[in-house]
C-alpha cells in the first residue's frame, strides 16, 4: 500500500539537513539515538535513495551539542559518512546557532522529530526554527512522497490512524512523527568509523531554564467520579442507580428504509462517511 | 432546603393523610377530590347518586404508567411529588461578566465541531486562572471551523469567538494564526490556554508561542497562577517552572466547569488579513480502515450473533468505510479474527462513531465500548441493553437495513465524485 517516494528527475538537486537529538530509553533511561528523530533520519536517505547516480542529492545529518555523546553514533549507525556538529554547552540555547547555520547552508528540506526525548521536549524547536527562517512547518509528517518542480507532497500523520495529504513549497520544516517507517537498524562498525564533522560555535546559556526545578515524574493522580449530592437520598440514587444513557431515540415501526436513512444521516452528520 | 429538593425527596404531610383517612373531616373533599387533571373524581349526579370519574382516578408515574393509588390517598402526596421530579430540570446558576477588564483565551480543538473532554478541562484551567488575578475576567473561546456544540454554557464559556468562515475550514493553521495574532493584538490576554494534543491544539499552540515570541509550558498539569509544573522529556521528569503566558495543557489539567452556566455572548474579531498559505490542504487521504488498530478506529461498524450474512456484512463495512469489530460470539463462532472482539476480553475502543449490529450489549460488551460517543443499534429486539445505551436505535432485521443504507451510501458516493468533476471541470 506504501506509495514509492520520489523525487522528479528534472528536479534540481535537493538537500535534505536531519536535525539529531540525543534520546533516551522511555523504560531504561538508557542513551540511544531519538525515535522520531532516526525516523527522520531514515526518510531523509529514503527520499534521496533515487537510484540515479548523476543527481547531486545530499542529506547532512546535524546535531547541536556535544559532539562525544555516545548517542549520535546510534545515527551513524545507520551508514552515514559523517555527522555534523555544532558543538556547544549542552545547556545552550540550540535554536540559534541552528538557525544560523540552516540560513547558510540553505537546505530545501529539515526533517526533525515531533519532540524530544530529553530536556523540555516541548517539541518548540521546528517551530522556533520555521519563524527565524520564515519557512512553513509541517507538524506530524509521516511520509514525503514526492519532490517535483519545488513542491513536495507530504502525508501528515492524523489522530486515530488517519492520513491527510499536503502539499508545500520547498523550502520546508517537517517534523516526523511515529507513524513514519521504522528506522534501519544501527550498525556498530559503521557507527564508530563515521566521522564527526565538527564546528565550534558559540551560544547563550538558557537562562530562563536555570530557574526550572526537574524531578522524576510523579504519577498524576486519576479522576473520581465525585457525586455532588446535597441530599441523603441524591446520594443513596447516585450509588444504586444503574447509568441510563441519555436515552436515546428509538425506531421502531419505520421501514427499513426509513431506518437507514437515519441511520446515514446520523453518520454524514457525525462525518465519519468519506 | 432549597425548593427544587423538595420534588425530590419524598415528603409526607401528616395533617392531610389524616384528612384523607377521614370522611367526616370538613376539608376530606377537598384533599380526596383532586385527580390527575385537577378535576373532581367525585361528583353528585342530578339524582343525588356519587359518580366517579375512573379517567380522572390516579396519576401518571415516572415511567410514564398510570398508577392507581391502592392506598386510599395516603400516599398521594408523594405520588404528584415523583411525578414532577421527573420533569424537573436542573438550572445551573448563571455566571455573568459585565464590561470584562481582561479575557484569558482558550483555544479549543473541537474535534468534530464539538468540545472534547480535554478542551472542557482547559476551560476549567482558565477559570482557575482568571480567578487568580485581580478584577474580573472573562473566558474567551476562539473556535475554529463549523461548530455543533450546543453547551458552551454549561462548559464555562464567557465569551465565544466562532471563525466558521470558509477560510478557516481544513487544514490551514498559517490563516489560524493570523487570526490569533489579531486576538492577540485586541485583547492582550494575560494568559493563552491551549490542549497540548495531536487534534490540533499543540501545533496551534506551538505556532503562535513562536509567533508572539513566548517560551509555553508544554504537557503541564498542576498550573496556578505562580507556578506550573510539566512533564518533560518524553514524560519521565516533572518541570516546575513559573507559569509563563502562553500553556499547553495535559488531559485533566483542572476540574470541569460543572456548577455553573456561562452566558457564552459571541463576540466580533476585526477583519483578519488573508494570508497566502504555504501548506496546501489536498484533503484526508484514504486509508484501509482495517489497517487501523481497532483501539483507535474512528467508526466502528461491529458484528454479533444477529447477523447471518457475513459476506453482506464485510460489504457493508468497505461500502461505509468502518473498522470492523465483533462481539464475542461472533469471534467464538469462527466469523471474526480474535483481534476484532470489542469488550472485557478483547479491544476497549476509542471509536466516535460505533454502529453496532446484532449485538444484545452484554455488560462484558459494554464495558469495551464505555468511550464511544455515539452509538447506534441495529437490533430485533428493541429491549436489549444495547438499545437503552444507543443514542439511535433501529428496531428490524440486520440484513435488510443493512442493504438499505449500503443503496444510500452508494447513492451518496456517486452524488459525490459527480459533484467533484463538475468542481474540477
Ligand atoms: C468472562 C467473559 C468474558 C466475556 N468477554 C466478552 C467480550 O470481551 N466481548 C464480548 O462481546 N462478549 C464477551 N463475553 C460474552 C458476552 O457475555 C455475551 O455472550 C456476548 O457479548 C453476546 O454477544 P452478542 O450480543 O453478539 O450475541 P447475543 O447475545 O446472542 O445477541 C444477539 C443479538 O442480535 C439480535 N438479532 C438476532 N437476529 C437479528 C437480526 N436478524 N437482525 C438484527 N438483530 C438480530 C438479537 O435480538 C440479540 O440482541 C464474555 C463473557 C464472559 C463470561
Amino acid at each position: 500500500m506504501q506509495p514509492k517516494q520520489s523525487i522528479a528527475a528534472t528536479d534540481k538537486d535537493v538537500k535534505i539537513v536531519s536535525l539529531i537529538s540525543v534520546g533516551k530509553h522511555p523504560q531504561s533511561g538508557r542513551v540511544r539515538r531519538a525515535d522520531q528523530d532516526s525516523r527522520a533520519v531514515e526518510l531523509g536517505m529514503k527520499l534521496l535513495d533515487t537510484g540515479d547516480s548523476t543527481r547531486g542529492d545530499s542529506l547532512v545529518v546535524l546535531h547541536a551539542g556535544d559532539p562525544k555523546e555516545p548517542g549520535l553514533r546510534g545515527y551513524a549507525g545507520m551508514g552515514l559518512n559523517s555527522v555534523r556538529v555544532l558543538e556547544l554547552d549542552p545547556a545552550a540555547d540550540a535554536v540559534a546557532p541552528l538557525g544560523e547555520y540552516l540560513q547558510q547552508f540553505a537546505p530545501d528540506i529539515v526533517l526533525t522529530g515531533v519532540r524530544a526525548e530529553g530536556g523540555e521536549s516541548s517539541g518548540m524547536v521546528p517551530y522556533q526554527l520555521a519563524e527565524k527562517l520564515g519557512w512553513p512547518i509541517v507538524p506530524r509528517v509521516a511520509d514525503i512522497i514526492s519532490v517535483e518542480a519545488g513542491v513536495a507532497e507530504v502525508l501528515q500523520a492524523l489522530p486515530r490512524g488517519q492520513r491527510r495529504s499536503l502539499k508545500i513549497r520547498l523550502p520546508f520544516i517537517a517534523s516526523i512523527d511515529s507513524a513514519a517507517q521504522d528506522a534501519r537498524q544501527s550498525a556498530y562498525g559503521p557507527a564508530s568509523r563515521a566521522m564527526m564533522d565538527i564546528e565550534v560555535v558559540d551560544s547563550s546559556t538558557d537562562q530562563l531554564r536555570e530557574s526550572w526545578s526537574e524531578a522524576p515524574a510523579k504519577k498524576r493522580p486519576k479522576r473520581l467520579k465525585v457525586i455532588k449530592a446535597k441530599t441523603a437520598a441524591e446520594r443513596f440514587k447516585a450509588a444504586t442507580a444503574k447509568s441510563q444513557g441519555e436515552g436515546g431515540k428509538v425506531m421502531q415501526n419505520e421501514s427499513a428504509a426509513e431506518q437507514a436513512q437515519a441511520i446515514f444521516d446520523l453518520l454524514l452528520e457525525e462525518g465519519v462517511l468519506r | 432546603m432549597t425548593d427544587q429538593n423538595s420534588f425530590d425527596v419524598l415528603r409526607r404531610d401528616p395533617r392531610a393523610e389524616r384528612i384523607i383517612r377521614n370522611r367526616l373531616h370538613p376539608l376530606h373533599d377537598t384533599y380526596i377530590n383532586t385527580g390527575a387533571g385537577g378535576e373532581l373524581t367525585e361528583v353528585r349526579g342530578p339524582s343525588g347518586l356519587l359518580r366517579k370519574n375512573p379517567h380522572n382516578v390516579g396519576f401518571i408515574g415516572p415511567n410514564g404508567i398510570k398508577r392507581i393509588d391502592r392506598l386510599k390517598g395516603n400516599a398521594a402526596a408523594s405520588g404528584k411529588g415523583r411525578r414532577s421530579s421527573a420533569a424537573q430540570e436542573t438550572l445551573l446558576p448563571l455566571h455573568q461578566v459585565e464590561n470584562p477588564d481582561f479575557y484569558v483565551v482558550v483555544v479549543p480543538d473541537m474535534v468534530g465541531g464539538r468540545l472534547t473532554g480535554q478542551d472542557k478541562d482547559v476551560i476549567g484551567q482558565a477559570h482557575k486562572l482568571a480567578a487568580g488575578i485581580e478584577g474580573n475576567g472573562a473566558v474567551l473561546a476562539v473556535c475554529f471551523g463549523q461548530s455543533k456544540e450546543e453547551h458552551f454554557d454549561t462548559a464555562g464559556v464567557d465569551r465565544l469567538l466562532l471563525l466558521d468562515d470558509e477560510g478557516y475550514e481544513g487544514y490551514c493553521p498559517e490563516q489560524r494564526l493570523a487570526a490569533l495574532v489579531q486576538v492577540e493584538s485586541a485583547y492582550k490576554p494575560p494568559f493563552w490556554l491551549f490542549p497540548d494534543s495531536v487534534d490540533g491544539g499543540s501545533d496551534l499552540g506551538s505556532r503562535l508561542a513562536a509567533r508572539i515570541g513566548e517560551r509555553p509550558a508544554a504537557q503541564a498539569w498542576q498550573v496556578n497562577n505562580q507556578t506550573s509544573i510539566c512533564r518533560g522529556a518524553a514524560g519521565t521528569i516533572d518541570i516546575t517552572r513559573t507559569t509563563p503566558r502562553l500553556l499547553l495543557l495535559a488531559q485533566e489539567c483542572a476540574d470541569q466547569i460543572d456548577e455553573t452556566r456561562h452566558e457564552a455572548l459571541p463576540v466580533e474579531l476585526g477583519s483578519v488579513p488573508t494570508v497566502i498559505a504555504k501548506l496546501q490542504d489536498q484533503g484526508q487521504v484514504a486509508v484501509d480502515p482495517n489497517a487501523i488498530s481497532l483501539a483507535e478506529a474512528e467508526f466502528i461498524l461491529a458484528a454479533g450473533n444477529g447477523i447471518h450474512n457475513w459476506d453482506q456484512f464485510h460489504t457493508a463495512a468497505s461500502v461505509l468505510g468502518a473498522t470492523e469489530g465483533a462481539s464475542r460470539v461472533a469471534v467464538d463462532d469462527g466469523f471474526m479474527p480474535r483481534v476484532r472482539q470489542v469488550g472485557a476480553t478483547g479491544t476497549w475502543v476509542t471509536a466516535r462513531v460505533y454502529l453496532a449490529v446484532g449485538i444484545s450489549g452484554a455488560i462484558q460488551h459494554m464495558q469495551g465500548i464505555g468511550q464511544c460517543d455515539k452509538v447506534i443499534a441495529i437490533n430485533t429486539d428493541a429491549g436489549c441493553d444495547m438499545v437503552k445505551r444507543a443514542a439511535l436505535s433501529t428496531i428490524g432485521d440486520s440484513q435488510e437495513i443493512l442493504d438499505e443504507l449500503m443503496k444510500l451510501v452508494q447513492q451518496f458516493r456517486t452524488q459525490q465524485s459527480e459533484g467533484g468533476d463538475q468542481d474540477a471541470a
